[in-house]
C-alpha cells in the first residue's frame, strides 16, 4: 500500500495535450472509460486539429483531450483545466493560457529540445526559466522512462517511444485512484495479435502508475467519490454514437428498415461508420458518390417505404439544399442530420459552432419548410434522432437534427434506455383507394391530407391499384395532379406550412427555483451544458435566474411567446451571430439579448455566469433608476 | 413475394419483382397510358419513344405496381407521368441517385431511369458513372437530341463543335461527349443504342436491357422538332442509313450499310473498308459479352460529327454482380450470421456495448 497522503475532491478538469500523432484522444478517452466506471459524472471534450498530422511539434499539429469529472452532476467539459499534461513545448505553449495559476503541468521534458523549443519560438525552456514557478510543475523524461522501463522488450527504440502516451495514463490513474483493469482489457483486444506490443503497453501503463507511486515527486493522491446518479446502467457515450444508435432504435421500433445515404464528413463521418457496422439491423449504408446522390439515394429508399437518412456537415447541407426541397414537395420523410461546424465554406472543420440554424430554417429556394430539432448533449443525441424520426414518419417531411461538433466528439456518463421504454411508432402505408371520385367510385388520391397532421398518404411502389406520380412540380391539392393554377399554389404553399406548423411539440419547460426570477437565459443545442453551469453558478451567487432550453426549433413549442413575454431579460447565448435571436425578434417581438461567440470552442460557464451577473446588475439599476 | 407461378419473361434483370399470376388477364399497352394529357411538341421524337416502351412493357409480365420509372428534369424526364406506373418527376440530373435507393431498398421493383443529354451527361454526368460503375440494377434510357430543349434552346453536352444556338451565336466551342463511349469507360455492364423512330430496333434493345441485371444505359437518338429538328435526318433516310448504320449483331462480323466492314488495322485501330478484298482474317467480330470493354469502345469511336458510320444495337453485355444484390447480402448475412431479424434484446446489447456500469436503486 502506498504510504502516501490521499486527498477527498469534488472535481477535476484534466487536459491530456500533444502532438496529433501522440495518441492522446486514445489517452483520453481511457481515462473516461476508466472515470466513468468509478462512478464520476463526467464530460469530455476532444480538440484536434483538421490536419491528419500536421508538421510534428508545432502549434498546429497540437491534439488535445478535456475531461471534467466530479462526484456532482457535471454540466461540461469544464473551463480551465486543474491539470495538464503536455507531451511536448508545443502542447505546453498551446494550453498554458487556458490554466488558472496553481494548476499542475506535467511535461514530458525528453520533447523539450532545442529544436523543438525553438519551433514554437522558446529561446530558453519554459521548464527552466522559472516562468512556470506561479504552477505545481512537473518535468519528467516521459520518452526515456518509458524506453528505459521497456528495456527488455524486443521492440524497435520508435515503437518503445510509442508506448509513452500509456506510461502518461499509468501515471494519472495511480494519481486519480482510476483503476486500469478496463484499460489492460481493451489494450489486450486492440493488440491481440501483436503480443509485443500489447506486452510492452500494459508495461509502459504499470510503469506509470508505479511511477507515481514510488518517485517523492508526487506526494498526493487524489480521490473523486462517486456522483449521485439516477439508478440504472450506464455507459459512456460520444454524441455521434449516440445519434446513430438513436436512429437505429428509432428504425426498429418504427418496424422500417434504416438507408443511409451520406458523403465522408468532418465531424459527420462517425455516423456513417457506426451505422455502416450494424447490418444486422438491417441497416444499410450507402457511401454515395458526393453530398447530392447521398440524399438522393435516402429519397428514393424513403418513396420505397425506408426510413431514408442522410448525415452530414454545413457544407454537405448547402450541396443537398435542391433535394431536401424536393422532399418538401415530395412530402415523404427524411431524417437530416447537419452536425454542425465552423463556417461558412470550408471554415474550421473539426471545431464547433451552431451557425447553420438560418439554413436549416430557410437555405431552400421557394417557401419550403422543414421541421428542426437540437440535442443538447451527447447522449441526448439518441433522444432528438428518436423524435426526429418519429416526426418525419408521422407527418412525411424532412426533418433536421442540428448536432455539432461539440456533441459529437464530446462524451458523457449516458442513462442506457430501457428497450421496453422506447415508444412504438406504427407506420401505416396506406394499400387502398382512400377517396371517392364524381362517380361515386373508390379512388386513389396521393394528396389526400390527414386531417389531424396534414400528411399525406405514404404510398409505395409494388401498391396494386394505386399507381401514381409525384415529383417536383407543384402538384394539384388532394389529386396530385400537375397544377400550375395560381389559387392552388397558393393554397398547396399554406398546406405545406400549415403541416409544419401543427407538428405537435411539447411545451417549453422552464427552470426557475425560486420563481422570482426575471432574467431568462435561455439556449438550444449544446450550449445546454455552459448555460445550465453558468446558471448554478449564478444562482449560488444568490441570483434569480430561470433557464429554459429549446429542443424543437421548428415548430417552436406553443408556450414560447408567453415563456418569452414572462420576463424582464431574454438572454440568449449562441455560438454564431445571433440566429436563433433573430427568428425569436421576428415571431414574437421580443428584445431578446443575443450573446454570441464563434471561436469553435464551446462557452464557459464562467464567461455566461458573468453575463448573468451582469445582466442582473444591469435590471437592479435599472429598477432602482425607476423608483427614484 | 407472390408464391403462385410466375410468367413472362425469365429475364435475370427482373429476377425478384414479381410477375403476374398465370390467370391474370394479360396486359395490353393500353394499361400503361396514363390519365395525364402528353404534352410534347408535335412531331418530338419523345412520342414515338413513349410509343414504343408503351408497347414494351406488356412483354415483360411484370405487376405494373412493381415499375418505377425516376426521371429528372427536361422534356424527356416528364416521361414518367404519362405511363400509368409508380413515377418519379425528379431535380435535374439526380435520378439515378434516387433510383439507386429505390433500387438498393427494394429488391421487389423493377427501376427505369429516364434522362436526357442535359440531364445525365451535364448537371448529372457524376451521378451517372457511378451508377454505372456500381452496376445498380436500374434500366437507364437516354434520349439524346443534342440540345436543351425545355430551356429552348441552348447547346448541349452532345451538340456538335460549333453548333449555333440561342447561347452560342458564334458556335459552340465544347467537344461534346459521346455517351456510349462515357458509358465503356466508366465500365457500364450493359451499354446499347437505339432511334427514336426505329420501333423495331429500340424494342429489341430494351428487351435485352430488360433482361440484363445491372445498369443498362441505352441512348436513345431523339428528335427535337422545334430546336434541333432533323440532327439525325440522315440516318433517317432510307437509303443513308443503309450506308452509315452499324448494326452490332453478336458473334457476328462488323458490317457497314451492305458492302463495308469494320477490320482492325496493324495499329489495332478500326477503320471501315470494303467488304470485297478485305482481309477476313482482319474483319472484327463483335463480342458484346468480351470482358474487357477496349473493343466496344473502338467500335463506338466509328461515329463521328458527320455521322458516316453509326453503329447501333448493343455495345456490350456482360454478367456482373450487381450493387443492390451486394448490399442486399451483406444484410442478409449480417443478419443469418446472428440467425435471426433484429429483436429488442439485440437492440439493448447494442445500446449497453461492451463498457457498462450500473448506479443502485
Amino acid at each position: 500500500m502506498s504510504n502516501k497522503r490521499v486527498q477527498s475532491l469534488d472535481s477535476v478538469i484534466i487536459r491530456f495535450a500533444g502532438d496529433s500523432g501522440d495518441g492522446m484522444q486514445l489517452t483520453g478517452d481511457r481515462f473516461t472509460s476508466e472515470t466513468a466506471a468509478l462512478g464520476n459524472d463526467l464530460s469530455t471534450l476532444p480538440n484536434y486539429p483538421a490536419e491528419i498530422r500536421a508538421p510534428q511539434g508545432t502549434l498546429l499539429g497540437v491534439s488535445s483531450f478535456q475531461l471534467h469529472f466530479a462526484d456532482h452532476n457535471v454540466l461540461t467539459p469544464g473551463d480551465a483545466p486543474d491539470v495538464l499534461v503536455a507531451m511536448n513545448p508545443a502542447a505546453l505553449k498551446a494550453n498554458l493560457g487556458d490554466l488558472p495559476r496553481g494548476a499542475t503541468i506535467i511535461v514530458n521534458t525528453d520533447e523539450f529540445t532545442k529544436r523543438n523549443l525553438a519551433k514554437v519560438g522558446y529561446d530558453v525552456s519554459p521548464v527552466e526559466d522559472g516562468s512556470l514557478d506561479s504552477y505545481h510543475l512537473h518535468p519528467l523524461g516521459l520518452t526515456s522512462i518509458t524506453v528505459d522501463a521497456l528495456a527488455e522488450f524486443p521492440l524497435s527504440r520508435k515503437d518503445k517511444e510509442r508506448a509513452k502516451n500509456m506510461f502518461a495514463l499509468g501515471l494519472l490513474s495511480w494519481l486519480y485512484t482510476r483503476p486500469t483493469a478496463g484499460t489492460e482489457q481493451f489494450l489486450k483486444s486492440k493488440f491481440g495479435s501483436k503480443p509485443d506490443i500489447l506486452q510492452a503497453n500494459l508495461a509502459a501503463l504499470h510503469a506509470g502508475f508505479n511511477y507515481g507511486e514510488t518517485t517523492e515527486d508526487f506526494a498526493v493522491t487524489y480521490e473523486i467519490a462517486p456522483a449521485t446518479m439516477r439508478a440504472g446502467a450506464y455507459r459512456n457515450i460520444v454524441g455521434n454514437n449516440a445519434l446513430a444508435y438513436g436512429l437505429v432504435a428509432a428504425a426498429h421500433r418504427s418496424k422500417l428498415p434504416l438507408v443511409l445515404g451520406a458523403y465522408p464528413i468532418t465531424p459527420a463521418t462517425d455516423i456513417l461508420h457506426t451505422l455502416s457496422r450494424l447490418k444486422k439491423f438491417g441497416v444499410v449504408t450507402i457511401q454515395a458518390e458526393d453530398e447530392i446522390a447521398g440524399v438522393g439515394a435516402a429519397i428514393g429508399a424513403s418513396y420505397g417505404g425506408a426510413l431514408g437518412v442522410t448525415a452530414t456537415s454545413g457544407p454537405g447541407i448547402a450541396l443537398k439544399s435542391e433535394a431536401i426541397g424536393l422532399a418538401v414537395m415530395l412530402e415523404l420523410p427524411l431524417v437530416i442530420v447537419n452536425v454542425q461546424r465552423g463556417g461558412p465554406s470550408t471554415g474550421l472543420p473539426t471545431k464547433t459552432e451552431q451557425s447553420d440554424l438560418l439554413q436549416a430554417m430557410f437555405g431552400r429556394n421557394g417557401e419550403s419548410p422543414c421541421a428542426i430539432i437540437a440535442p443538447q448533449s451527447p447522449g441526448d443525441c439518441f433522444d432528438a434522432a428518436f423524435e426526429a424520426v418519429r416526426i418525419a414518419t408521422t407527418y412525411r417531411t424532412p426533418v433536421f437534427v442540428l448536432s455539432d461538433g461539440y456533441l459529437a466528439n464530446g462524451s458523457e456518463p449516458w442513462l442506457i434506455p430501457e428497450v421496453a421504454d422506447l415508444p412504438h411508432n406504427d407506420i401505416t402505408f396506406v394499400t387502398e383507394p382512400n377517396d371517392i371520385d364524381a362517380n361515386g367510385d373508390p379512388v386513389f388520391h396521393p394528396f389526400l391530407r390527414d386531417p389531424e397532421t396534414l400528411a399525406r398518404p405514404w404510398t409505395i411502389p409494388g401498391t396494386p391499384g394505386l399507381e401514381h406520380r409525384i415529383g417536383g412540380i407543384e402538384k394539384a391539392d388532394v389529386t396530385g395532379d400537375l397544377s400550375y393554377d395560381p389559387d392552388n399554389h397558393d393554397k398547396m404553399t399554406r398546406l405545406r406550412q400549415a403541416k409544419i406548423d401543427g407538428i405537435a411539440v411539447p411545451n417549453l419547460v422552464v427552470d426557475d427555483p425560486s420563481g422570482d426570477a426575471d432574467i431568462l437565459i435561455l439556449g438550444w443545442g449544446s450550449t445546454y451544458g455552459p448555460i445550465a453551469e453558468a446558471t448554478r453558478l449564478a444562482r449560488n451567487d444568490g441570483l434569480h435566474v430561470a433557464r429554459a432550453h429549446l429542443r424543437h426549433l421548428n415548430p417552436f413549442p406553443a408556450n414560447l411567446g408567453e415563456v418569452l413575454g414572462a420576463y424582464r431579460q431574454v438572454i440568449l447565448p449562441e455560438m454564431n451571430l445571433g440566429q436563433l435571436a433573430l427568428l425569436l425578434r421576428a415571431k414574437y417581438l421580443v428584445d431578446v439579448q443575443s450573446y454570441t461567440q464563434v471561436r469553435g470552442l464551446p462557452f464557459t460557464s464562467v464567461e455566461l455566469a458573468n453575463v448573468l451577473t451582469e445582466a442582473s446588475e444591469l435590471a437592479s439599476a435599472t429598477v432602482s433608476g425607476a423608483t427614484r | 413475394m407472390t408464391s403462385t407461378v410466375e410468367l413472362g419473361m425469365p429475364g435475370a434483370g427482373t429476377l425478384g419483382v414479381p410477375h403476374l399470376v398465370q390467370d391474370a388477364p394479360a396486359q395490353t399497352k393500353k394499361d400503361f397510358v396514363s390519365d395525364q394529357e402528353v404534352r410534347w411538341c408535335a412531331g418530338c421524337g419523345d412520342y414515338s419513344i413513349l410509343a414504343a416502351i408503351q408497347g414494351f412493357l406488356p412483354e415483360l409480365g411484370l405487376k405494373r405496381e412493381n415499375i418505377v420509372f425516376v426521371s429528372g428534369i427536361g422534356c424527356s424526364s416528364r416521361f414518367p407521368f404519362y405511363l400509368d406506373t409508380y413515377g418519379m418527376h425528379s431535380i435535374h440530373g439526380r435520378a439515378a441517385t434516387i433510383a439507386t435507393g429505390l433500387a438498393t431498398a427494394r429488391a421487389d421493383l423493377s427501376v427505369w431511369v429516364v434522362t436526357g443529354d442535359g440531364d445525365a451527361l451535364s448537371i448529372g454526368g457524376n451521378h451517372l458513372i457511378h451508377a454505372l460503375r456500381r452496376n445498380v440494377n436500374l434500366k437507364i434510357l437516354l434520349f439524346n437530341n443534342r440540345i436543351y430543349g425545355l430551356t429552348k434552346g441552348q447547346y448541349s453536352p452532345t451538340s456538335e463543335f460549333g453548333k449555333i444556338t440561342k447561347s452560342s451565336p458564334f458556335g459552340s466551342v465544347d467537344t461534346p461527349f459521346n455517351p456510349v463511349s462515357l458509358a465503356l469507360g466508366a465500365e457500364a455492364t450493359f451499354v446499347a443504342r437505339a432511334m427514336d423512330t426505329d420501333r423495331k430496333g429500340l424494342t429489341s434493345v430494351l428487351r435485352a436491357a430488360a433482361e440484363h441485371r445491372g445498369t443498362a444505359l441505352v441512348e436513345i437518338y431523339q428528335n427535337c422538332s422545334i430546336f434541333n429538328d432533323g440532327a439525325y435526318e440522315v440516318l433517317k433516310d432510307r437509303d443513308e442509313a443503309a450506308a452509315r448504320l452499324v448494326h452490332l449483331v453478336d458473334g457476328e462480323p462488323v458490317r457497314v450499310g451492305t458492302d463495308k466492314v469494320v477490320v482492325r488495322a496493324d495499329s489495332g485501330e478500326f477503320t471501315v473498308v470494303a467488304a470485297e478484298g478485305a482481309d477476313p482474317s482482319r474483319i472484327v467480330i463483335h463480342h458484346a459479352d468480351a470482358e474487357d470493354p477496349s473493343e466496344a469502345f473502338q467500335l463506338s469511336r466509328l461515329d463521328d460529327p458527320t455521322m458516316s458510320h453509326v453503329p447501333m444495337g448493343i455495345f456490350r453485355n456482360v454478367s456482373k454482380p450487381t450493387y443492390d444484390d451486394l448490399v442486399r447480402a451483406q444484410v442478409d448475412d449480417a443478419v443469418e450470421s446472428v440467425g435471426h431479424k433484429a429483436t429488442d434484446s439485440d437492440l439493448a446489447t447494442l445500446l449497453h456495448g461492451k463498457d457498462t456500469w450500473t448506479v443502485g436503486g
